[in-house]
């Protein structure tokens, strides 16, 4: 009966074991990627079998005995934590096979150390999503944290990734502390943690609003929302490739898991406004990510923001699932939901993809700036095509998997009149219209990220000598890029697959409803009132290419000269004369310039080396962080002087405290 | 799925490809004449086409697969988009395939291939234009999707067929948040089509052009594919606001006698908008790139105010 649950602890263990054999034989490098990382890749694959039997099988726990002795870990398997071992097992599958190829000899720390803090990371994962109480989520989270600190600082060399790690355990703490204390409200004066007696806990009045707060202000840290994302942009690029794309594919969906847990399962009565909040902070969230991404020059910060963005949307859906599910309206809350679940699988796959990608294009070069790339496709072809479907899949086009679930979060703002307050009624197709601007804003950015690095005349001499990626790199790339395909054309499939989430969290399921038109045509309420069947999509452009094709030829011919590109009468055309990764964010630069904080240096007629200089920073380290610093500075001189450094102050003040306390137990 | 609705589905598709070109044609003469020229024959889309045909293409060295996969992307993008849209019957086997908002993700699509074959030989106009068009493309697309919410909330259906079903049956009257999603509409096309206030169809100043920088290194077979696509574009359009603003004589069952009535209602309807859209062109000026965004955020706020309108006024009744 518990089964599937052991197994699933035992392919975390597994994993664990995998980075305790690569720390044990640290010097065999040939051991560790080619068998370790593979094997790893193998039991992601086992794990996203296994939670998929597990979202259809009921809940499942365990008690382990494992801990402090009072306090044995419990675990829970259910349709929740199924659905994100899978995405963690099927994501994960994809980006081990590729760091398998993609770790090479010399850099950084040994390949040993690697493998064992990457697998110690992929295992505290998967237990994050089983825990069942509040100690063991917290153990596991803060393992994570941990694990996933250490391989942002790999490269521990350099000084700023030294500062991207620091800034991200400080967030990652300060929002364990919230999650900590939530949990601590939720528990009540009782005591227990376990989340059985959290489910339990009815207060009314303020105590399930401030956990949710709590709840919301650390996993938003875990998750880059605005204005705690200010590590995501940090930590991203500074980490390997295959890290940055598990942090960005998988690693940011434990605090929408931790989230959803939380606010539907252990809170049960949920207030409106909630939704309304979250709707608001991920509309903003998004909005501001997509437009800073639109204006990086670092291909991996640009990813970075662009993952801000799709979480952004990720809260905008669950904000609106919230909101439906408060006004008891389980249909809808559950298409609102199924979307939200749906994107973060998709996000998972298409954000790997792309960073996964950027590792290859950065092993290949050795450059980040993307005013330094170009022309990729000719060199790299491989790693070209199949970035190619991943940025089509983030700039949410069909028939690729973004598309589904933005036209699914779309679908479920346009069937929102009928709720009992006015406002909202208004309020949500307004949010739909700036959803919209999100997504054609990140068509922008994708255009940009793939069109300067893959297309185009190289910009530098020594891009010449890229090389392709290697097999399992490949392999991974595959993997991944037919992910998004696949999720993009067989809706109905996955949507079939959520049906049980939603019906654990919000009593209500697409699954028949969408399917029942077959398996090619996706209706989530009814074929009148809305469908979309991306099969025929692609069959029909699949179809049509190659008429259009073997026409042509037929009826004209297929001949075809190579020649200079048309200089427009100016024979001086250099790769130089091409749009930069500046200039082609410039439109965003002016038209959003109220919400960048940004620096320019002209060159005057009179320099002799005349430099153009433009710089993009976030607004919110001036608006926020540096006051905010500024204050605890200020705070910790004020502490500072009871720090007198002689001995007999310290021994006065451990005796007036232990006075004190005397005196109150006494009273 | 019936035989009516395949039939239908495979006329509306021929009518569209032998159309557009026509369309295109018709819309130069008129301009022409507005503009008190001497008015290039109607099928001159057509001869350009063929001499297109005819040429060998000039492929520029660095041009990638990409670059010669997009034409026949783009053209067949935008001829499902043109099956899609309910033009001669509402009866149609594509019409369950895509609603409105899969119609502009296919917009979309097109728009992403032809801006990265834009940029793919390389050249300092090529990549000018596709920012632009993406450019263009981002302020245009939240303003179409917002037109499409306003008919979607008022026929409580994003599906293209059922909206025009709706708007058909409804009494006739002047609906103010029709009318003003029309206004947004058009003002959409316009920028969506590279036509006047944004964008010259007629212009090769390299300076102020966009959709001619992106396809400038487009010749041949490509070329005649890419002009062949836009006049496709453009069709489609003025279909979507035939369908969403004067459905009248749109039929609901694809019998051959109601689908040849539709075929003339259609063509009459085809007949003045693009003379509507000659006039717009020759009375406006074309505006600075940087204006754009103010045109389209106009746009974007009158289809927000439709839907509101929608939703203050015409809901409860």
């Amino acid at each position: 009966m518990h089964a599937l649950l052991d197994w699933i602890v035992l392919v975390a263990c597994g994993w664990l074991l995998i980075g305790l054999i690569g720390i044990a034989f640290s010097r065999q490098f040939l051991l560790i990627t080619r068998l370790l990382f593979p094997f790893g890749a193998a039991l992601g694959l086992l794990l996203a079998a296994l939670a998929l039997s597990a979202l259809v099988a009921g809940p499942q726990v365990r008690i382990l005995p494992l801990g402090l002795p009072d306090l044995p870990f419990h675990l829970r398997l259910d349709a929740l934590s199924g659905f994100f071992l899978f995405l963690l097992g099927a994501a994960g599958a994809g980006i081990s096979i590729y760091a398998a190829g993609y770790f090479r000899r010399g850099e950084g720390t040994t390949p040993g150390q690697q493998c064992l803090r990457y697998h110690v990371f992929l295992a505290s994962m998967a237990f994050v999503m089983l825990a069942d109480d509040g100690y063991a989520f917290m153990v596991a989270w803060e393992t994570m944290a941990l694990s996933s600190f250490f391989l942002v600082t790999s490269e521990h060399r350099h000084a700023e990734i030294r500062r991207a790690g620091y800034l991200y355990l400080l967030v990652a703490h300060i929002g364990a502390v919230g999650i900590l204390l939530s949990f601590g409200v939720m528990a009540g004066s009782a005591g227990d943690y376990t989340f059985d007696a959290m489910r339990e806990f009815s207060t009314l009045g303020i105590w399930p609003t401030i956990a949710f707060l709590l709840a919301l202000f650390g996993f938003g840290a875990k998750a880059g929302l605005l204005p705690l994302h200010i590590w995501l942009p940090e930590a991203h690029p500074a980490a390997p490739s295959p890290v940055s794309a598990m942090m960005s594919g998988v690693m940011l969906k434990t605090a929408i898991y931790g989230l959803l847990r939380v606010s539907f399962d252990l809170l049960h009565a949920q207030l409106w406004w909630w939704g309304v909040l979250l709707l608001l902070i991920g509309l903003a969230s998004a909005l501001f990510g997509v437009i800073f991404a639109a204006v990086q020059t670092d291909m991996k910060r640009l990813l970075a923001y662009s993952s801000i963005e799709n979480i952004g949307l990720i809260f905008v859906g669950l904000g609106l699932a919230l909101i439906f599910k408060s006004f008891l309206a389980p249909n809808l809350a559950a298409l609102a939901l199924t979307a939200t679940l749906y994107h973060c699988l998709n996000h998972a796959f298409f954000k790997s993809l792309l960073f996964l990608a950027t590792g290859s294009v950065l092993h290949a070069t050795g450059e980040r700036n993307l005013g330094k790339l170009g022309g990729l496709i000719h060199r790299m072809p491989w790693v070209a095509w199949l970035a190619l479907v991943g940025a089509l899949a983030s700039a949410g086009l069909p028939p690729f998997n973004g598309f589904v679930s933005e036209w699914l979060l779309l679908q479920s703002f346009l069937f929102t009149s009928g709720l009992p307050q006015g406002y909202l009624n208004m309020l949500l197709p307004v949010v739909a219209g700036a959803v919209a601007l999100i997504a054609a804003l990140a068509g922008f950015a994708m255009v940009k990220f793939y069109g300067i690095i893959f297309l185009g005349q190289p910009r530098e001499e020594k891009l010449a000598q890229a090389h392709d990626a290697g097999r399992l790199e490949r392999i991974g790339l595959l993997w991944l890029a037919a992910g998004c395909i696949l999720l993009g054309v067989l809706p109905n499939v996955v949507i079939a697959l959520l049906d049980p989430v939603t019906r654990l969290l919000v009593s209500g399921g697409l699954g028949a409803v969408a399917s029942s038109h077959g398996w090619w045509l996706l209706a989530p309420i009814s074929e009148d009132r809305a469908s979309y069947s991306p099969a025929i999509f692609l069959c029909s452009i699949a179809l049509f290419m190659p008429l259009v094709y073997f026409a042509v030829r037929r009826y004209y011919h297929g001949r075809m000269k190579r020649v200079a590109p048309w200089d427009c009468g100016f024979p001086l055309q250099t790769s130089r004369m091409q749009d930069s990764a500046e200039g082609f964010g410039q439109p965003i630069r002016r038209i959003f310039a109220p919400f960048l904080r940004r620096t320019r240096e002209h060159p005057s007629p009179f320099d002799t080396e005349p430099r153009y200089h433009s710089r993009v920073e976030d607004p919110f380290w001036y608006w926020l962080y540096l006051p905010l610093t500024r204050l605890v500075e200020r705070g910790t001189r004020i502490i500072a002087f009871l720090q007198q450094g002689r001995i007999a102050i310290y021994l006065l003040y451990s005796f007036v405290t232990l006075l004190t306390l005397l005196v109150l137990t006494r009273g | 799925m019936n035989f009516y609705a395949l039939f239908a589905q495979l006329l509306e598709l021929a009518v569209a490809l032998v159309l557009a070109p026509i369309l295109n044609g018709w819309i130069n003469q008129c301009r022409a004449w507005l503009q008190n020229r001497s008015a290039p024959p109607l099928l001159q889309t057509y001869y350009t086409l063929s001499k297109l045909f005819h040429k060998d293409v000039l492929l520029a060295h660095n041009a990638s697969t990409l670059f010669r996969a997009a034409p026949y992307i783009i053209f067949s993008c935008m001829a499902l988009s043109c099956a899609i849209v309910p033009t001669l019957s509402t009866d149609l086997i594509f019409s369950p395939a895509a609603d409105a908002i899969a119609l502009v993700g296919l917009f979309a699509l097109a728009r992403v291939f032809i801006a990265l074959a834009g940029m793919d030989v390389g050249t300092s106009f090529g990549s000018l234009g596709s920012r632009r068009e993406m450019l263009i493309g981002f302020l245009a697309e939240p303003a179409l999707l917002m037109v499409f919410f306003t008919t979607s909330l008022i026929s409580q259906s994003t599906s293209l067929s059922t909206i025009v079903e709706t708007l058909a049956h409804r009494e006739f009257a002047i609906y103010p948040s029709l009318a003003f999603a029309g206004v947004a509409f058009t003002m959409v096309s316009l920028a969506e089509n590279a036509r006047v206030p944004i964008d010259n169809p007629a212009t090769h100043l390299e300076l102020t052009m966009i959709h001619e920088a992106m396809i400038l290194e487009y010749s041949g077979r490509h070329l005649a594919l890419i002009e062949w696509a836009s006049c496709l574009k453009l069709f489609a359009y003025s279909c979507i606001g035939i369908a969403l603003f004067f459905p009248f004589g749109i039929p609901e069952a694809a019998q051959p006698a109601a689908l040849a009535l539709a075929a003339i209602i259609l063509i009459l309807k085809l007949t003045v908008g693009g003379f509507l859209l000659a006039l717009i062109e020759t009375l406006s000026a074309k505006m600075r790139i940087f204006r754009a965004p103010e045109f389209l955020g106009t746009a974007f706020l009158l289809a927000v105010l439709a839907m509101l309108v929608h939703l203050l006024l015409e809901a409860g009744q």
